[in-house]
């Protein structure tokens, strides 16, 4: 036998899942799969957590053996997952206690081996519908100077796909050159999308994510809110000033809400006295962050945090520049500028409720001071 | 009411209280008390006593009850084998049930129970599961295949299950085959050397149809498989690149990696010049981009393979190093990487932003990164010739910063500048004599010691500085010693007059006063030279100094492709081949990459090495040629195939595979002379030698045997490669004895010792006899000859070239890798002669398919003479005939493991060429 090592991943802080290999295997084929059984659990049990997973251990365990075979992985969709093994719901529980009844299929799956591992047979709804969300997030390093060093966008394309029996979707997009790397769910005809750029798929049911994609061509990438700020530390005396204000840049003309900004003080910051135009802010002692949350971003009343902030005496001059973190949301605009046209339907007779949402975040947007 | 109430229970009598619930008549009842056992299974009570109760439960409908006492069984059955032989007959009736389900589930769970009995019984549902009509247990039961191999590999071979496991890579469910592929691949991993994994074009296309088909983890399974198949052409290996390709937009990163890890091996095949090599480049940088945008530990993995992909193929990823830009919040293990990386792309072209980069990090908070990036700007230096002064410029400006660790760490970089490029930033010195009395680090003070030392005549209180360093001389570290003992010579050296009493304080000090035995050598060394010749002591010491070279901390290319071969796996994690971490025979295989396509071309890439620096290319190695007769005999079919001597492992020039007799009848006999024999291409005229000249002899005329023909030492390891460390070396057969002879050279600063060798196994199982006897340090330029005796007992894996030897050699700097050839003659043993009789019916017996003739030309000997010049060799004349006036000598060697080879060389007076015949019997040596 060969040497056993660890590999683990961690989510949410919580939890750290641990698992032991014999072999040279793939560290990303671990990893991935680690991730897979805690976003399984997440899906069946809502949260992902030592409570959830003791109190349905026995689930647990139906679900892992499922899910692995002698370190193969079996089935790891969550839709063939939910017909083997179905997901505790009060209802379910009250049946079986009275009836005897179990949480395991009897029946093999029908998505397990097909060539639409994804999607069981025999689906039925009554009100059809099909939900697309573009979620895009920005990726940014701004410099002291406001010019963008590096930008790229992060989009995904997730979905609620509620539809009867074998529906064959089309989605096409108004401008799909500039996505520059994509990766999809199994599910997309990859041919398709290399000879016409449109998504092909016969979609799993429910929620998934379909596509995620990539544009780093800096001009494509619109930053959307500037930031003036000023923060420096007396060379003298025990103290600094900050002053930072938040402007909008491209918005196209939409609102950017939840705006918030964090600021990693240096160790010798002991405490900030500022006042904000707008929002609030939180300065934490042990971690020395700052938080400003401002909320929505009025382009006629610049939000504006400034004041001075208290330095242990006897210390040097911090030598380091903190960064600003940005987080913020806009509606109903995928920064990029990708936009869907169509969604076309095919070998089903209804008609489905379709629905398309836009939606931009920053990602890891930093500006550096 | 949750699960979580299986837990509480912990009074006393609980086994009790269990197994009558366990007995009881009601369905729910049992499965609650079944439940209640697994979760204190869990938790880690012994419910072993449990088991008959338990195992009662199974003939049940209840799929989930039955399912949880599989899972009871599981962990029981290896600590109750009697009792598990009761659980048989209900597996072997759960096999032939209608339902598919329960049918997978049997066959799954009995394979899984690791008791010897059981698997008696398993090999028939087992057998009848693998034909089974549905899908799902035809794939649970390849997989049962190899857990079933892992118990008992010799019943899994006798039960031909290996077969219909092969049989199944033509199933029509792509589920099927991706299970199959991954079942045949573990049992393949425990036997290297088994052929299991018989891949041909037609096998290929299979795996290349279940590719578009199966599950994302069937994919990264044939993708891994994928990756070992060498294709015969470049044609195969694009249309297998071009349906691999699509495999880059998938959504699981593991999968990207194996489709990377099969392009960049089959790359190696394509023509530069052809239209899809430039395609297939650009489809590569998207893919690897969007891995960093994944999860730190994601990226981490995608960087440390990166990192790898940039040393052999920089072109794929030269226009994106904006996203190896750091950000604040990355990890530091994260952060290191990216600037690695961004390093490594630095080219003229983005110099400019590197440097803005850099800069900025330099003022960032984590020490350890800090100090990187200011090491980066010094790299950036050295690499770009352009940018040199930018880099000089900016590093003055974060030494103005007057950061201490700061400071430190541009001194010692612009230390690295000044060697690099020589009277062109001295101008700088005074700046860095200002901050002599922050520096702290051993490090800083010995490039600051140096920098003084080696520019005395230019600083005016040269002698003050090094005075001042002086006073705490015992408290200094050993580096920073030998530094200011060196640097307060060269200044006596150029300022003789004002510096006479400082070299002697410092000259007594080391000798005097030091226990350290390399200082107080140097300042004797020093002493001497300056007492009996100081024109002499000036021309060593003040003696020019060679560049230093571009890039330090390159992969060494032989094992950079091994790394490559290995991409997304811990290796390629760790830069480290798995046989440094794997323990046992699992998975130390060697892999190599492919040679490019068409002739014996070396693989060097002209931008490869202009891009990244590396000096030489990669010695790659062809394709195997078949198996080990196509090389023992096939000595003139295959045009690069012989080549002369073992050629230098750093060469660079690719040698083409060396065929067992080919290489050693080639050295031994010769073929150096200007005519080289019609095999060999023209190129590898020029450097075959030794050969004749050296066996026989032809200034002796005819003379004695003198031992064993062994070829001039090569340089194994350059010094550049070794970190200082020279290794040329040869091996000799001396009075029977097969050895390595070797001399090291340390062509570093410092002390080398704790001198270690290792051999990868290799085609004839040599080994080290006994520990490398380098028992004295080594000290700089000092040159040590040792001799490591061999055997050849060692683990045995066919190399191609079959006589290629992968050694690694250790010292307390650092572990050096490097390859070399040994001479098959080597290891002929002295045994080798055979009985007349014997030989005759061999030669007899040997069909003439495995014969081979070949010439050598322009050799000057009678046939006496060959016969006594290669008996040194131990190639041993069994019979002599001469017929129409050519003289046929009748040879026999035989190699260490005990393959006979027979030959038959035929002379003719007058003419100066030979003609040999070679046979042997063993078709398929069992390596």
């Amino acid at each position: 036998m060969g040497e056993h090592r660890r590999r683990s991943a961690q989510t949410t802080g919580k939890l750290f899942f641990l698992s032991v290999v014999q072999t040279e295997v793939p560290p990303l084929f671990v990893v991935e799969f680690l991730h897979r059984v805690a976003d399984t659990f997440q899906d069946y049990f809502g949260e992902c957590s030592e409570t959830v997973i003791k109190d349905n251990v026995v689930i647990v365990y139906e679900l892992l053996e499922e899910m692995l075979d002698n370190g193969f992985p079996l089935a790891t969709e969550s839709n063939v997952l939910m017909e083997m093994i179905r997901p505790p719901t009060i209802l379910r529980s009250v049946v079986n206690t009275l009836t005897g009844g179990s949480n395991v299929g009897e029946k093999l799956p029908t998505g397990q081996l097909s060539i639409i591992p994804w999607r069981r047979a025999g689906v039925k709804y009554t009100n059809n519908e099909a939900y697309f969300d573009v979620i895009e997030e920005i990726d940014a390093i701004v410099d002291k100077s406001g010019t963008t060093v590096f930008a790229e966008i992060q989009g995904v394309v997730e979905a609620c796909v509620k539809l009867s029996g074998m529906p064959d979707l089309t989605l096409s997009f108004m401008n799909p050159r500039l996505l520059d790397d994509v990766s999809f769910h199994p599910c997309v005809r990859f041919k398709r999308w290399e000879a016409d750029r449109v998504l092909s798929f016969i979609p799993p049911d429910g929620n998934f994510r379909l596509m995620s994609y990539h544009v780093s061509s800096q001009n494509l990438v619109a930053i959307p809110v500037y930031v003036k700020q000023n923060i420096s530390f007396l060379e003298t005396g025990s103290c600094g000033r900050l002053e930072i204000t938040i402007g909008p840049k491209q918005t196209m003309g939409k609102t950017v809400e939840a705006l918030m900004v964090t600021i990693h003080m240096p160790k010798s910051v002991l405490s900030v006295n500022l006042t904000a135009t707008q929002g609030s802010y939180t300065y934490d002692l042990t971690t020395k962050a700052l938080i400003w949350t401002i909320g929505k971003l009025n382009p006629q009343k610049l939000p504006n945090l400034r004041g001075s902030l208290s330095m242990q005496s006897g210390v040097p001059k911090p030598e380091e520049n903190p960064s600003i973190n940005l987080d913020l949301k806009i509606q109903q605009l995928a920064i990029s500028g990708l936009k869907v046209s169509r969604l076309d339907m095919y070998g089903e007779k209804y008609k489905p409720f379709k629905g398309v949402k836009y939606l931009t975040k920053a990602g890891k947007f930093q500006v550096r001071t | 009411m949750t699960d979580s109430k299986y837990f509480t229970t912990t009074k006393k009598g609980e086994i009790f209280e269990l197994k009558a619930e366990l007995n009881s008549d009601k369905k729910e009842k049992k499965k609650e008390a079944v439940k209640k056992v697994i979760a204190s299974m869990t938790v880690g009570k012994d419910v072993s006593a449990l088991f008959p109760d338990v195992v009662n439960c199974m003939q049940t409908d209840n799929l989930e009850l039955k399912k949880l006492v599989y899972l009871y069984l599981m962990n029981y059955a290896k600590s109750q084998p009697d009792m598990a032989i009761m659980a048989v007959n209900t597996f072997v009736k759960d096999c032939e049930d209608p339902n598919p389900l329960i049918r997978a589930l049997a066959v799954r769970t009995m394979g899984c129970i690791r008791v010897d009995k059981i698997t008696e019984y398993l090999c028939e549902p087992l057998r009848k599961c693998l034909k089974d009509e549905d899908p799902y247990v035809r794939k649970t039961a390849a997989v049962c295949v190899a857990k079933l191999h892992d118990i008992n590999a010799q019943l899994v071979e006798d039960q031909g299950f290996l077969d219909t496991l092969k049989d199944l890579i033509s199933d029509s469910n792509p589920m099927v085959v991706a299970n199959a592929v991954a079942a045949l691949s573990e049992i393949a991993e425990s036997h290297p050397n088994s052929n299991l994994m018989d891949l041909n074009p037609q096998t290929i296309n299979k795996l290349l149809t279940a590719l578009n088909e199966c599950t994302e983890w069937g994919q990264i399974f044939i993708l891994d498989c994928l990756a070992n198949y060498t294709p015969r052409d470049d044609r195969e290996s694009q249309s297998i690149c071009e349906r691999v390709t699509p495999r880059l937009s998938h959504a699981n990163s593991a999968v990207v990696l194996s489709a990377v890890k099969v392009l960049m091996k089959f790359m190696e095949m394509l023509p530069k010049d052809l239209d899809y090599y430039g395609t297939l480049l650009k489809k590569l940088a998207p893919p690897l981009v969007t891995l960093l945008s994944a999860e730190p530990e994601l990226q981490y993995v995608a960087l440390r393979n990166i990192n790898l992909i940039v040393q052999r193929r920089p072109e794929i990823l030269k226009h994106e190093m904006k996203v190896f830009f750091v950000k604040y919040n990355d990890p530091i293990y994260v952060k290191l990487e990216k600037l690695d990386i961004m390093i490594r792309l630095a080219s003229q072209a983005n110099i400019a932003q590197v440097l803005a980069e850099l800069k900025e990090y330099a003022t960032e908070v984590d020490v350890d990164f800090v100090r990187k990036a200011v090491r980066a700007i010094g790299r950036c230096a050295i690499k770009v010739e352009q940018s040199a002064e930018r880099c000089v410029s900016t590093l003055l400006d974060l030494i103005q910063t007057k950061v201490n660790y700061v400071v430190q760490e541009a001194i010692v970089v612009i230390k690295d500048i000044f060697r690099k490029y020589p009277n062109k930033y001295e101008s700088v010195i005074a700046t860095l004599c200002e901050n002599l009395d922050s520096l702290d680090e051993p490090e800083a003070r010995a490039a600051m010691i140096w920098i003084v030392g080696e520019y005395a005549e230019r600083i005016d209180n040269a002698d003050e500085l090094l005075e001042s360093f002086l006073e705490g001389f015992h408290d200094e570290s050993t580096q920073v010693q030998l530094q200011l003992l060196t640097a307060i010579v060269k200044l006596f050296l150029k300022k003789p007059t004002e510096t006479q009493e400082l070299v002697q304080q410092v000259l007594s000090l080391a000798t005097q006063d030091s226990d350290n035995p390399d200082l107080r050598d140097r300042g004797y060394i020093y002493w001497r030279l300056l007492s009996t010749d100081p024109v002499a002591a000036k021309e060593v010491v003040l003696a020019e100094k060679p560049l230093i070279s571009e890039e330090t901390d390159l992969i060494e290319p032989t094992l950079l492709e091994e790394l490559i071969c290995h991409i997304g796996t811990l290796a390629s994690v760790y830069h480290k081949p798995p046989s440094a971490f794997v323990e046992g025979s699992r998975g130390v295989q060697h892999k190599r990459l492919p040679g490019s396509a068409g002739s014996g071309e070396s693989v060097e890439s002209p931008d490869t090495s202009s891009a990244a620096g590396i000096s030489d290319a990669p010695p790659a190695v062809i394709p195997s040629q078949g198996d080990l007769l196509g090389d023992l005999l096939n000595l003139d079919v295959t045009p690069p195939a012989t080549t002369g001597p073992p050629p230098a492992a750093n060469s660079g020039v690719q040698m083409g595979a060396m065929d067992l007799l080919g290489g050693g009848l080639d050295s031994l006999m010769g073929a150096g002379f200007g005519a080289a024999p019609a095999a060999m291409p023209a190129s590898f005229s020029a450097p075959v030698s030794g050969g004749l000249d050296d066996l026989f002899d032809l200034g002796g005329g005819v003379g004695m045997p003198m031992g064993a023909f062994s070829p001039p030492k090569t340089v194994w390891l350059p010094a550049m490669k070794g970190k200082g460390l020279e290794i040329s070396g040869t091996f000799a057969r001396r009075a029977g004895v097969f050895q390595m002879e070797l001399t090291l050279m340390n062509k570093a600063m410092s002390v080398m010792t704790d001198f270690a060798i290792q051999f990868n196994r290799n085609s004839f199982g040599i080994a080290p006899a006994g520990p490398l006897q380098v028992l004295t340090p080594l000290s700089p330029n000092q040159t040590i000859e040792v001799t490591l005796p061999l055997n050849t007992v060692g683990p045995v894996m066919k190399m191609d070239p079959l006589n290629n030897l992968q050694v690694a050699v250790k010292n307390n700097i650092d572990v050096f890798y490097f390859s070399c050839q040994y001479p098959i003659s080597m290891l002929f043993v002295e045994d080798g002669k055979m009985e007349r009789q014997v030989f005759l019916a061999t030669w007899k017996d040997i069909p003439n398919d495995n014969e081979s003739q070949f010439q050598i030309k322009d050799c000057h000997l009678s046939s006496d003479a060959a016969s006594n010049k290669l008996q040194g060799s131990n190639i041993f004349t069994i019979a002599k005939r001469t017929v129409d006036g050519q003289d046929m000598l009748y040879q026999s060697m035989k190699l260490t493991n005990g393959i006979w080879v027979l030959a038959e060389l035929r002379l003719q007076a007058g003419n100066p060429n030979y003609t040999v015949s070679i046979k042997s019997s063993v078709v398929q040596p069992n390596l």
